[in-house]
């Protein structure tokens, strides 16, 4: 089916792929970071949205709910509470331009030979073929990870905890003078280490003398 | 419809398929408003009669006019932009909080084959769109631009996150179980009377993704994000009219939407109890209408969590728990006793 000489899957290729560069290019050039961070979601999204073209839809809503769900509201949680001085952040930028272009021009070249035409262009690599309707992306996937790559799976994951338990032992310090709270001991605290119930003989004022006239003006107060 | 079809030429398939599916989307949303609509005023009798009062009951016979007065009420009331908000981030907040919440019941389904978008990975769709809901809270706590608000949208980021992560690996349980992603599979997987339902080999795993479920709706006791006693009303203290209303329907979709999965992947969705009486939709009414009863029963009854409480509960208590049930979980269908987890 097309539309005016395009097919449907063109059509919303060409406009997802608009809204990531222009949503990418945001990112780096509006000035208030929080906008960089929520156009960054934005171009999560729009490329969540182009993988699910290519029918990997595990990636795709993987995408979504990893970089969009959770890491990009912690990135929000940060930028938000900083209070950031824009044009102290500009300062630098002529000093540090002589470095950055180059290394910034080096990287774009390596990016073009390696994802450039020669590699990955429409006739050296044919289009996939469609998948029959009951084909699933995420057994597939799952299939591939648990058998072919089981190794590099598992590397992977065993990279990924000595990253979580060195970033908890590098932040963890435990303050003595810390007042927080150890709900065990709090439920562990019995009436005796709190009370003290102490027997003491009545205090009875000595002099036998009532003052009535005393206790006439408390009723007169009441 | 020939007629139609003449008129549209090669285009008709197209425009059929997309005529058909945005029917079927009003014949959800249509619904779905009239429920959080009437939650509302359930939610209102109900704690008006655990705590000895009577509730709304002046609009309409016994109130059941009183939604649509609210509505009404709330569509004629100005909405106030704040001098000193972001106004395009600040009506954005409230769109990016709705949104999810119905974009989240295309992939639910309602009885055999009776489901919007047959999606292969229909759970994860729905994990990602409820993720997503947070940003309509985070956004609009920053644009207003108010200290309230401000900290309401970071607790409620904060807990969404840390909750997020105990109610996914609830979901694993369920998909080990159930082989499947889609959710008509893992509700057909179910199948042959309550003692097959997976509420009973998953049941940490079913308190775990209900309380958690619970948290990420933002109610009470775990309704920081709002506090009224602490911090006014949290993200929407500086929302009035119908902007307001927008952020009270999504809470109140979130509700439905958390219930009706809890009802399909623990309590068998449509399908009914005992192998005599037919499956039929009502089941899943009846299943979700008593789990909504007991997100009001919660807070008519539970004070609400302090901060800190809150994060220990999500990290500390129920994210080792799923764990410890998933590797359990695994561990016996390893063993004979496998069929009991199938």
């Amino acid at each position: 089916m097309t539309f005016f000489g395009l097919h449907f899957q063109d059509i919303v290729f060409y406009t997802l792929a608009t809204i990531l560069l222009i949503a990418g290019l945001r990112v780096i050039t509006t000035r208030n970071p929080v906008y960089a961070a929520l156009y960054l979601v934005l171009a999560f999204f729009t490329a969540a949205g182009i993988w699910l073209l290519l029918e990997a839809e595990f990636l795709a809503i993987a995408l979504v709910l990893v970089y969009v769900g959770a890491v990009m509201v912690l990135f929000l949680f940060v930028v938000m509470m900083l209070d950031i001085n824009l044009d102290k952040l500009r300062e630098g930028f002529w000093k540090a331009l002589p470095i950055a272009l180059p290394v910034g021009g080096l990287m774009a070249v390596e990016m073009v030979m390696i994802v450039g035409a020669r590699n990955f262009g429409a006739d050296v690599v044919p289009a996939p073929a469609a998948h029959p309707a009951d084909y699933s992306n995420t057994a597939e996937l799952g299939r591939v990870l648990y058998t072919d790559y089981l190794l590099p799976f598992e590397l992977a994951s065993v990279v990924l905890l000595v990253a979580i338990v060195a970033a908890i032992a590098l932040t963890l310090r435990d303050r003595k003078d810390s007042k927080s709270m150890d709900p065990a001991k709090q439920v562990l605290v019995k009436k005796a280490d709190r009370l003290r119930i102490v027997k003491m003989e009545a205090e009875v004022e000595k002099n036998d003398v009532v003052d009535t006239s005393a206790q006439a003006d408390d009723k007169g107060a009441k | 419809m020939e007629w139609l079809s003449n008129l549209f030429g090669s285009y008709w398939p197209a425009v059929e398929i997309t005529g058909w599916t945005l029917i079927k989307i009003i014949a959800i949303v249509a619904p779905l408003m009239g429920a959080v609509a009437y939650l509302t005023l359930a939610e209102r009798k109900v704690i008006g009669y655990m705590q000895v009062r009577i509730g709304p009951n002046r609009v309409g016979y016994f109130g059941l006019l009183q939604p649509l007065a609210d509505g009404i009420k709330l569509l004629f009331k100005e909405v106030i932009l704040p001098t000193a908000s972001n106004k395009a981030l600040f009506l954005l907040g409230p769109v990016l909080a709705i949104a999810p919440a119905f974009a989240a019941w295309a992939v639910v389904p309602f009885d055999l084959n009776m489901v919007l978008a047959d999606v292969d990975a229909g759970l994860l769709y729905i994990l990602a769109m409820t993720s997503v809901a947070v940003y309509g809270v985070i956004i609009a706590g920053w644009a207003s631009n108010s200290k309230y608000a401000f900290l309401g949208s970071l607790r409620s980021a904060a807990q969404i996150v840390s909750y997020e992560i105990a109610m996914g690996f609830a979901l694993v349980g369920v998909l080990m179980c159930a082989n499947s992603l889609n959710l008509g599979k893992i509700v057909l997987g179910q199948e042959g009377g309550f003692w097959h339902w997976y509420f009973i080999p998953l049941f940490p795993l079913f308190i775990v993704y209900f309380i958690s479920a619970v948290a990420e709706t933002n109610r009470a006791p775990f309704d920081v994000a709002e506090g009224e006693s602490e911090i006014v009303a949290g993200f929407h203290v500086e929302y009035s009219g119908m902007a307001f209303a927008v952020f009270f329907l999504a809470e109140y979709a979130n509700m439905i939407l958390v219930s009706m999965l809890a009802a399909l992947m623990f309590l068998g969705g449509w399908l009914s109890p005992v192998p005599f009486i037919p499956d039929s939709f009502l089941w899943l009414l009846a299943k979700v209408g008593f789990l909504l009863f007991l997100f009001l029963w919660f807070r008519a009854t539970f004070p609400r969590y302090r901060y800190d409480q809150i994060m220990r509960l999500g990290w500390k208590v129920f994210i080792p728990i799923t764990i410890v049930w998933i590797v359990f979980v695994g561990g016996m269908m390893q063993t004979p006793w496998a069929h009991l987890f199938h």
